[in-house]
């Protein structure tokens, strides 16, 4: 069975991008547009990973990752935010959240499912 | 439209969108420039304008959307205000971008000169906290790419307790390094308390990790990238003209002194030795515990494993024996442990407890003694390999072929017995893959395929047993071939319906030859039967996998030693018979009732299951009454279960294997005997062939 | 007149199949043991016995007497087993004959060893080195290696899968 990733992101571009990388590799992909969004559209469902981005509005990265792990499914599932080189102290409050790992962008496809593969074997 | 161009498009639109909305909120922003929420937005729209900009190759616009960004980032923190002067650059800015994007198809893209302006202005409102300048980064993770030399590290990795509520599984970090190259991996489980004490989303165990690759420290540092604050991480350089504290560049001046003559090779090595002493020392000096010096001297152990590996070469330490010594050794061994058997019987009839604490101390001792005569006998085989260098390069010139041999496995043991028998069946093996498999250069190059034909030779434990494969990536098998061959040679019937496996199974039947021309190399009149007949007394089998123009792979399954069965002893009448174990399954009970109701065939029931047997009694035209229970012991031949009725099933047996002898070199069904504890001889079972002269019985009949 | 290829005096076991005096080359026994028992291995020719366990070493023992046309060797308290060496295409084989009785070692000059009669034996010519003559008695000399040769072992292979002598 395929792993099902969530992608959420407020970038219509970025989404489609990361979503077509993904299925190209194999993969299941949720999307959504904010924290908010991805929490309605994932509820229930079994997520392998998420890739978020961090700047969204309603319901921010940080705030969607610390949300995402309150449910007790959700404890141990990787995600992999989506950050700008700038953002050094939001990777921090990222991680604090209960993030894995981050993804600088710009990045390339390749990049992007390098990441994935590390943390979905 | 390429998939990256409708990636573009999609990002145009979507930039307008925002480069409207922002329009909006810049105007609003004016009105009330304290609005956090409207602050936000335009920090966003730039945000993402810049970040998708960038992944879409929207350069300029990220270069120049940067600015505005950094600022706004400052104004959403508080450290700046928004100003009318704001307002007026943001909205020139936006202009600017929107003239940039309908530009990006390679038209002169807006006003250059008001752009340099743009962002001078920007950076000025900006002006300590810019941080984080655009190819920073890329400009340090180029170092050092061009070393291809094999090193070897020794890793500490602890991470925090609490990773994987992270979402982080350490293991991945561990397989990631695994893959860079070869790897031996201690878990160190010292921290793990009590189970009252124990968190179960807590990770107490760390890693140490010996790893030998061409990857430079920084490639092992970014496997960490994720947890490199959240964990302690420790790489050091082991192996190899290096420092000790893993500094590349350090390794690379003593190289220089070492090449340039200042130096001799081996005085740095001698000094190198003793900074290890010195890192030895530190370790003693109560920094860590006994525990961890106790694990880190066991790692030396596999580093040092590690390195006798890599050069591998004939030490002084081993000395060369005859093989007829060693064959006599077994011998006496086996002689050894059939007295003791002898002597363990004895001992317990007369019940004297001196006498059976005795015997159990010489059980134990043969026993030892057996498995380590056995294990000197083990050769790696690693010198059969090498042995056919020669052979495939003679070969490929003889017939105009270019062939690479490769190989793995080479380490891997095998009885000697069992090498030194192997060598002509994997000649001929081999001689067919470059004479058959492998296509000429230029053939090879019209198919697409290199003009090099690859020959892997691999060799691995599998169980009891150990996997040869003869790998080429030839033209391959063709069944349709083989099976018009068979037919014509009426070793199948036309209709038979055999699948690709068992039709490649049939070359190895006697007076079977595919090749079409007879050439030097296997015009000698001998067929794969002849190898299948070898592997056979080896106690081995043959697989054969093909696909057409990939290539074939034949797969040799031989047992690791000829010395030793372990099998299952059984009677009929007063004759002893060994059953390899390895092939039983099960033993249930014949009652004449079951025999009855079978009408005469030879099949039982067993949980539902037909299973066919055989009647070692009938088939061996043996005297006297059957009893009226007989035991079944169902074995598994060729992937199907087939029953052998005997008498009474005695147990487990492990013994040393005898040749039959010339004499009986084609007694059918049975392939060696062996001798029990009171002296007598029990002759070994070939369930296989014991299964194929049955069935030729059946046609027969 | 003598027979080619001995040149000096031998030593030779004898020993009886039914009543008759047998005799091979003492250089080629190995030791003479008492008969107890012998795994039959199934499928092959009555004369060959089985095989029995010789210090850890399993060895095929045959019965001269069927070989050679007689009836089947029973057991009694003289019934041995003549461990002997042969050497067939250059490789050393061990093997047990078994023999009603053992008598004595002798020695044969040259000249006391005729060829063998081309009749009137009932063993094949080919299986005889000689007739040795000792106090009147004929004594046939067996070419224990040619009994056992190769194409001999053929027959018995080919017979394998038969049940009754030769």
């Amino acid at each position: 069975m395929p792993k099902t990733i969530l992608i959420v992101d407020d970038s219509a571009s970025m989404r489609q991008l990361v979503a077509f990388t993904l299925k190209d590799a194999g993969y299941d992909v949720i999307a959504a547009v904010n924290g908010k969004d991805a929490l309605s559209k994932i509820s229930g469902a079994k997520i392998d990973m998420v890739v978020t981005d961090l700047n969204m509005p309603e319901m921010d990265g940080i705030e969607f990752i610390k949300t995402f792990r309150t449910t007790a499914g959700n404890r141990f599932v990787p995600i992999v935010m989506l950050t700008t080189e700038s953002q050094e102290s939001k990777k921090q409050q990222g991680k604090e959240a209960g993030a894995s790992g981050w993804l600088v962008k710009p990045f390339v496809p390749d990049q992007l499912k390098d990441v994935v593969k590390k943390f979905v074997k | 439209m390429s998939m990256t161009d409708k990636h573009k498009e999609v990002f145009r639109e979507e930039a307008s969108e925002l480069l409207a909305e922002l329009e909006g909120s810049l105007l609003e922003l004016e009105e009330t420039p304290q609005d956090a929420d409207l602050i936000g937005r335009v920090f966003r729209a730039m945000h993402t304008i810049k970040g998708s900009g960038a992944m879409f190759g929207f350069d300029e616009i990220v270069s120049f959307t940067h600015e505005i960004e950094t600022v706004f980032d400052l104004v959403r923190n508080g450290k700046a205000t928004v100003t009318k002067e704001l307002i007026d650059l943001t909205l020139e800015a936006r202009d600017q971008i929107r003239a940039m994007l309908d530009a990006a198809d390679g038209e002169p893209a807006g006003d250059k000169t008001k752009r340099v302006k743009l962002v001078a202005a920007f950076k000025k409102m900006a002006p300590a906290s810019a941080k984080g300048s655009l190819d920073e980064k890329s400009k340090k993770t180029k170092k050092e790419e061009a070393e291809s030399e094999l090193i070897t590290y020794r890793i500490r990795f602890r991470p925090v307790a609490d990773i994987i509520t992270r979402g982080i599984n350490p293991l991945m970090f561990l397989s990631d390094l695994s893959e860079m190259g070869e790897s031996t991996i201690v878990a160190q489980t010292c921290d793990i308390p009590l189970m009252t004490d124990l968190d179960p989303e807590m990770c107490y165990t760390y890693w140490d990790i010996i790893l030998t690759t061409e990857f430079g420290i920084d490639a092992i540092k970014d496997v960490f990238i994720f947890v490199e604050d959240e964990c302690e991480l420790k790489i050091d350089v082991i192996d190899r003209l290096t420092g000790t504290d893993g500094e590349v560049s350090v390794k690379k001046v003593g190289e220089i002194l070492a090449e340039r003559g200042d130096i001799s090779a081996e005085s740095l090595q001698n000094v190198l030795n003793k900074q290890k002493r010195i890192g030895e020392l530190l370790v003693e000096e109560g920094l860590v515990s006994s525990d961890q010096i106790q694990t880190a001297l066991t790692e030396q152990k596999h580093i040092q494993g590690v390195r006798d590996k890599r050069q591998k070469v004939e030490t002084d330490t081993s000395i060369r024996v005859a093989s007829e010594k060693l064959d006599m050794l077994v011998n006496l061994v086996g002689e050894l442990v059939t007295v003791q058997a002898r002597l363990t019987q004895t001992a317990a009839n007369n019940n004297n407890p001196e006498l059976l604490l005795i015997s159990e101390e010489v059980e134990r001792l043969s026993a030892e003694l057996r498995d380590n005569t056995m294990s000197i006998r083990m050769l790696p085989i690693g010198s059969t390999f090498s042995k056919f260098k020669r052979l495939v390069r003679d070969l490929s010139n003889e017939l105009h072929k270019e062939i690479e041999l490769t190989t793995d496995g080479a380490e891997t043991e095998l009885d000697k017995t069992v090498i030194d028998k192997l060598g002509d069946p994997m000649v001929h093996l081999i001689r067919n893959s470059i004479d058959h498999g492998i296509e000429l250069p230029d053939e090879r190059e019209a198919a697409g395929k290199p003009r090099r034909g690859n020959l892997h030779l691999s060799a691995r434990h599998s169980g009891a047993n150990v996997l040869i494969e003869i790998i080429d990536d030839g033209k391959g098998l063709d069944p349709d071939v083989i099976r018009a061959k068979a037919v014509e040679k009426g070793l199948i019937s036309h209709d038979a319906s055999l699948t690709d496996k068992e039709i490649f199974s049939l070359i190895l039947l006697p007076g079977f030859s595919t090749a079409k021309t007879v050439t030097n190399v296997s015009g000698r009149g001998v067929g794969m039967d002849v190898v299948k007949k070898a592997i056979d007394s080896l106690r081995g089998s043959i697989e054969i996998e093909s696909e057409k123009n990939i290539g074939t792979t034949i797969t040799l399954k031989l047992p690791l030693t000829l010395a030793i069965i372990d099998g299952l002893l059984v009677n009929i009448e007063q004759d002893s018979f060994v059953l390899p174990l390895s092939a039983v399954q099960e033993c249930i009970e014949l009652t004449e009732k079951e025999r009855a109701a079978a009408h005469g065939k030879n099949t039982v029931t067993v949980r539902g299951e037909l299973v066919p047997y055989i009647s070692l009694r009938e088939q061996f035209d043996m005297a006297g009454q059957k009893p009226a229970i007989e035991q079944v012991v169902i074995t598994e031949v060729n992937g199907m279960r087939v029953g052998f009725v005997v008498d009474h099933v005695i147990g487990e047996h492990q013994t040393v294997l005898k040749n039959l002898g010339r004499f009986y070199k084609e007694a059918d069904g049975i392939s060696g005997a062996t001798i029990l504890g009171n002296g007598s001889v029990a002759l070994i079972l070939d369930t296989q062939k014991l299964v194929e002269s049955a069935e030729k019985r059946e046609v027969a009949r | 007149m003598s027979v080619n290829g001995i040149t000096e005096t031998t030593q030779y076991l004898t020993f009886k199949l039914d009543e008759e005096i047998f005799s091979v080359d003492i250089s080629k026994v190995r030791e003479v043991l008492d008969f107890t028992t012998v795994t039959k291995v199934p499928q092959t020719p009555d004369f060959m016995r089985g095989v029995i366990n010789l210090r850890g070493s399993v060895v095929p023992v045959v019965d001269l007497r069927l070989k050679f046309g007689m009836s089947r060797t029973e057991k009694t308290v003289n019934t041995c087993v003549i461990i002997v060496e042969i050497n067939i295409e250059g490789e050393v084989t061990v093997l047990g004959a078994l023999a009603d009785s053992v008598q004595e070692v002798i020695d044969l000059e040259p000249d006391q060893i005729e060829p063998a009669p081309k009749i009137g034996t009932r063993l094949r010519t080919d299986f005889i080195t000689g007739m040795g003559k000792r106090d009147n008695q004929f004594i046939m000399i067996l070419d224990i290696d040619k009994i056992f040769s190769s194409e001999e072992i053929a027959v018995v292979q080919g017979a394998s899968s038969g049940s009754g002598s030769e």
